[in-house]
């Protein structure tokens, strides 16, 4: 009995990714617990486990996705609600602070860290909370955490899907669909940039390259165009706005397709292309600039990603990253700009957890290190 | 220069009225409007290029025989007729659209072609002023499309212009490396930056394809600066991009992990995500780092699409243009680093001098297929181009400011076809010129200084070579005052036309000394010398007769060096023949340094020579007189003895005093009636006389007359020697041919001779055989 609670790390059981802009915590929330167990709790245990199962919002700027909650979810021989929770990374020093206050270093638990602010931080962990983190590679947790979590479902649905009729958008529809046999796959992580993986196993895959524009490019150019303050105000303009005020088609310049080169007169010839004019700029709303910003992005992405995807020989295309979350614009015109482009050679695979599998995987590192113990 | 005369594609509707009443001196920018015919025009956003082909009138000297039976020229060896000769000339002239309508107006007025119908036109704004030229020019618009003309424009530049393209480097002594035009120019991947961006792969002159693209470009980068900042105009965006500091905008690898990226390679400074950091409300940003930002961001982006595209379709010449780049520093700057960055230096961002022209030049192709423009070789006319100019912002104001100026192109057609030399070792490496006097700061100081100086006494002789003619001083004062503004631009601007170089320096003066019609100032000297020389050519002959076989071998080639003394473009040289024309064959000798030479490869060569003879001798001569008739003949004269075929190339224009192609043919003849030797070589055609195709005082190996390359190929030339300071030390002399060769020449300016390690008079006696091929003439032997 001694011998194989031994070999599960204490809780609480938490992994952590702090990425450029958002830091998502996974939090695993034992529903397994035994009288005994129960009796032996530390009151710091028990407050965290409350404080975070009880409320959907911590602080300002704290979120739990409650509708991405994985409930009964079996790890390392527990069983268990995995929560997910996001707060900004300039809130960090916050959260910092907190874990000193709640005297976090007590617990001897292992935090296990991935994303740049687990370099950044660690410091800071150590010399205000006493605590010391785990490093982990990002890549390397978001390979093992996508594959995880495709693994076990979305509470026995798929987590992965796609979109059925990418290019007709009245016929538009998500699909869900399984990821059963993965490799090779072309893995796309739009955060505040952009990286683009080619995998060809759980421990084989190499960066192929990476953008800076990606999701920061975005909210940092609505900020200043609309001065918006966050995602979801940026998205919500964005959801509202016309392009194509503000972008220069093919058919602006043409007066209608391009035939030589076969371009269609509704493809963007130019970005931003009509704020060269004074008398555009002057008609133009917030919400069709931040449309315009987020089009520019996501196409630029989708571009990006078709071309390393032909490059590296690899057909399926799998998106993923916070810059998807509650973003159907984006997801709906990667899916078009893959299967236009590729004639439908390439297909945009989507997974419903977007952001958080670096977050997971740094969470199974923990399990995985004390199994080794 | 009009004020606020710089507009952007919005406002030029309402600028083009505005600014009518403009002074240009038009007459200095349309030249040769008279003659013109075979219009296009390429409207862009901001600048308008203006395309014709015309016919210039040129004074040519021609030298003529005497019928010699009759004895009443006395003892003349030819004659000498000024002629005028019709040479076709193709000018381009970019201006802002602004100045169009002054432009149309004036066009309209001194056009006296009557035959001109159509003007080609391309561009996006030409559907914008189709009705306005339509009405002015009384010509109809006939639109191409933009990307072939691009194509079109491109080829021909890479094909025509020594020098087109080159590499950017910011912060190396000189700014532009000029690339070796490839012998093979496809194929190629031209990236246009336009509003957005064409990526266009060019297979040959007729197949290409786009192959990607994107729609981040100029566009965005001008759109998107215009919300962000308070400055409107893409010139003046840049300039302010190029003071701000990104990295307060942008989100970078150290921001996110507080310093790299190390498992990835990823360093700290590697921007993470663009504008990461201005995802906040409570902060101002400034301007100028937005506007670095965003300039990063969209050169980035671009640089990232390229190499991904050369990737796959494994091409490695990238040439970057549209007008994002258009001699911008800042972002050529951006676009090179980017490239770098994604290929890992495997792949060099390309740009070129006339990107700007790229459209009008193929849209007038278009327009005259029916001459078939692309059969010919045509050269660029540095006395009628501007040059390229460089724009950076740290320039002074005075130089900016040409932005709201006239620029222009004209390229010559040439006579003959030109082609590259099938002895080249190395095609793809071979450079011409010695020194690159762009990257060398000292050398350059004294070649320009030195040309300079040398310029009253080319403006005398100019004139004395017509005396005929009583404005020739006045023409020579106009030379004078142009080649003069040429070498001030080149001192401010010394890659203006590609890498500058001695050749450079000495063919923008014969192109200068064209432009005013001193077609060849040297004729009446290079005529007496050539009569003088004649006179003494049995006795240099016979001297050397008598000498035994070993004495005569090094008498040979003494007496090439002495008579490759006399050159009139050797200011120490013409000082002394100024004063003394009597300075004599023998005196020359006797100046000659003592072997060891300077370079001396004298004992090998004629080694050499106890072996078997060489099949066939190519012989790039130099000078007119002593050089050629004491000199050269004599050698010559002991290769066709030896059984060697001899090809003697010379200039198909004059160039200083070097003798031309007919000047030599009348000298043949004539020496050739005195020696049986030569008769005999000229009649059973084992001595040729071609035409180099060149008409500079040094030579490019690579632009050769297509008939001397046939003739090379089918004679089978094993030998090919190259005679003079020009064509053997300031060009060639580090050439590698695929045959033995031979570079003989006599060091006549005491500041090269200081640079080579020698002193006034120092020989180059370089005999080289390529490597591999050393051990062949002994086993022949055997």
């Amino acid at each position: 009995m001694k011998l194989i609670s031994d070999k599960k790390p204490a809780f609480p059981w938490f992994g952590m990714d702090i990425g450029g802009t958002l830091v998502k915590l996974v939090y695993f929330e034992p529903v397994d617990i035994t009288a005994e167990e129960e009796q032996e709790e530390v009151e710091n245990l028990k407050s965290i486990r409350r404080y975070l199962t009880s409320n959907v919002a911590y602080g300002k700027t704290g979120v739990r996705d409650v509708h991405l909650e994985l409930r009964n979810l079996t790890m390392c021989g527990r069983t268990g609600n995995l929560h997910f929770i996001r707060f900004p990374t300039q809130g960090m020093h916050r959260f910092i602070e907190m874990g000193s206050e709640k005297n976090f270093s007590s617990l001897h638990t292992t935090l296990c860290a991935t994303g740049g602010g687990a370099y950044k931080f660690e410091n800071d962990f150590r010399s205000i909370a006493d605590l010391e983190l785990l490093k982990l590679d990002e890549l390397d947790c978001l390979i093992r955490g996508l594959l995880f979590v495709d693994h076990v479902g979305f509470n026995g649905h798929p987590e992965c899907y796609y979109f059925q009729n990418p290019s007709d958008t009245q016929n538009c529809v998500k699909r869900p669909c399984t990821l059963d046999n993965p490799f090779p796959m072309l893995l796309v992580n739009i955060g505040s940039g952009v990286s683009i993986l080619a995998v060809y196993s759980q421990d084989n895959y190499k960066r192929v390259t990476g953008t800076s524009l990606g999701g920061g490019t975005f909210l940092g150019l609505c900020c200043l165009l609309t001065g918006c303050e966050t995602f979801e105000e940026a998205l919500e303009m964005a959801s509202k706005g016309d392009s194509t005020n503000v972008d220069k088609l093919v058919k602006d310049i043409y007066g209608g397709d391009y035939e030589r080169f076969g371009l269609q007169g509704s493809a963007v010839a130019s970005s931003f292309g009509h704020m060269m004019c004074k008398e555009k700029r002057d008609s133009i709303s917030k919400e069709d600039l931040a449309r315009a910003t987020l089009v520019t992005i996501t196409n630029n992405i989708g571009s990006i990603a078709r071309m390393c995807a032909v490059n590296e020989k690899i057909e399926r295309v799998v998106f993923v990253g916070n810059f998807l979350r509650i973003n159907t614009v984006s997801t709906k015109l990667l899916a078009y700009a893959m299967d236009f482009w590729s004639k439908g050679q390439l297909r945009a695979l989507f997974l419903e957890h977007e952001g958080y599998f670096g977050a997971v995987g740094a969470l199974m590192e923990l399990l995985k290190a004390s199994e080794e113990l | 220069m009009a004020e606020g005369a710089r507009v952007d594609s919005v406002t030029a509707h309402a600028a083009h009225t505005m600014d009518k009443s403009i002074t240009l001196p038009p007459d200095e920018i349309f030249r040769n409007l008279e003659n013109a015919k075979r219009f296009a025009i390429d409207i862009g956003g901001s600048l308008t290029k203006l395309a014709y082909y015309s016919t210039v009138q040129h004074k040519v000297a021609k030298v003529r025989s005497f019928d010699h039976t009759a004895k009443e020229h006395g003892d003349r060896l030819y004659d000498i007729a000024v002629q005028e000769e019709v040479t076709a000339r193709l000018h381009f002239i970019k201006f802002e659209n602004a100045y169009i309508e002054t432009c149309l107006d004036f066009i309209k007025d001194h056009l006296v072609n009557t035959d001109t119908k159509v003007i080609k036109a391309t561009g996006g704004g030409a559907h914008k002023f189709k009705e306005l030229i339509e009405k002015k020019l009384g010509l109809k618009v006939d639109k191409e499309d933009e990307m072939t003309c691009l194509i079109k424009g491109c080829n021909f530049v890479l094909r025509n212009i020594p020098h087109e393209a080159f590499v950017y480097t910011k912060h190396a002594d000189s700014e532009f490396r000029f690339q070796n035009t490839h012998p093979d120019i496809f194929p190629y991947l031209l990236v246009n930056i336009g509003s957005g961006v064409s990526i266009v792969k060019v297979e040959s002159e007729d197949k290409f394809e786009r192959i990607g693209g994107s729609s981040i470009g100029g566009g965005t980068f001008w759109g998107l600066g215009a919300l962000l900042t308070k400055t409107k105009r893409f010139d003046e965006l840049l300039q302010l991009a190029s003071k701000g500091q990104h990295t307060n905008v942008d989100m970078l690898v150290k921001d996110i992990y507080g310093g790299s990226y190390g498992s990835l390679g990823l360093t700290g400074d590697l921007i993470a995500s663009s504008f990461g950091k201005s995802a906040t409300a409570d902060k101002e940003f400034s301007q100028g780092d937005m506007a670095k930002s965003l300039l990063h961001m969209i050169s980035n982006d671009i640089g990232q699409l390229a190499c991904l595209y050369a990737k796959l379709h494994n091409l490695s010449r990238v040439y970057f243009g549209g007008f994002f780049i258009r001699g911008h520093p800042v972002t050529m700057h951006t676009i090179t680093y980017s490239i770098n960055y994604f290929t890992k230096g495997e792949v060099q961002a390309l740009f070129l001098r006339h990107e700007g022209y790229l459209g009008a030049i193929g849209a007038f192709l278009k327009g005259a297929e029916e001459d078939n423009p692309n059969q010919y070789s045509w050269g660029e006319n540095y006395a009628g181009s501007s040059g390229l100019m460089s724009v950076s912002p740290d320039m002074n104001p005075m130089q900016r400011s040409r932005s709201g100026t006239f620029d222009m192109l004209e390229m010559d057609r040439l006579e003959r076809q030109l082609v590259k030399l099938p002895l080249l070792q190395d095609p793809s490496s071979y450079i011409p010129d010695t020194m690159d006097l762009t990257e060398d700061a000292l050398a350059r100081e004294y070649w320009l200084y030195c040309f300079e100086d040398a310029l009253d006494g080319v403006v005398k002789r100019a004139v004395a070579s017509q005396p005929e003619a009583p404005e020739a001083q006045e023409r020579a004062e106009k030379f004078r005052q142009k080649y003069r503004h040429k070498l001030q631009t080149l001192r401010n601007q010394p890659f203006a036309y590609g890498s500058l170089t001695v050749r450079s320096l000495l063919d923008t003066r014969e192109h200068c000394l064209n432009e005013f019609n001193f077609p060849d100032p040297y004729s009446k000297i290079k005529q007496r010398e050539n009569d003088v020389a004649l006179k003494y050519y049995l006795k240099a002959v016979k001297a050397l007769d008598v000498l035994q076989w070993e004495e005569r071998q090094f008498a040979l080639v003494t007496g090439v060096l002495a008579g490759n003394v006399f050159d009139w473009g050797a200011k120490a040289v013409s000082d002394v023949l100024e004063s003394d024309p009597e300075f004599g064959f023998e005196e020359a000798k006797r100046q000659l340094e003592e072997r060891p030479w300077l370079v001396d490869s004298y004992d090998q060569w004629f080694a050499r020579l106890k072996g078997p003879p060489h099949k066939c001798a190519l012989f790039f001569v130099d000078n007119s007189g002593v050089d050629i008739i004491l000199g050269v003949m004599p050698f010559v004269r002991e290769l066709l003895s030896r059984g060697t075929e001899v090809v003697l190339a010379s200039n198909s224009s004059p160039a200083l005093n070097d003798v031309t192609n007919s000047e030599l043919q009348i000298l043949t003849e004539r020496i050739a009636a005195m020696d049986p030797i030569v008769q005999g070589g000229l009649r059973d055609e084992r001595l040729l006389l071609v035409q180099s195709g060149s008409s500079s005082p040094c030579l490019d190996l690579s632009r050769l007359d297509k008939v001397l390359a046939t003739v090379v190929r089918e004679r089978n030339t094993d030998l090919v020697i190259i005679e003079g300071m020009g064509r053997a030390i300031h060009t060639n002399y580090y050439a590698m041919l695929s045959c033995e060769s031979l570079k003989m020449a006599v060091i006549k300016n005491s500041w090269l001779a200081n640079r080579l390690g020698g002193k006034l008079f120092s020989v180059v006696f370089k005999y080289e055989v390529p490597a591999g091929r050393r051990e062949r003439p002994v086993s022949s032997i055997l």
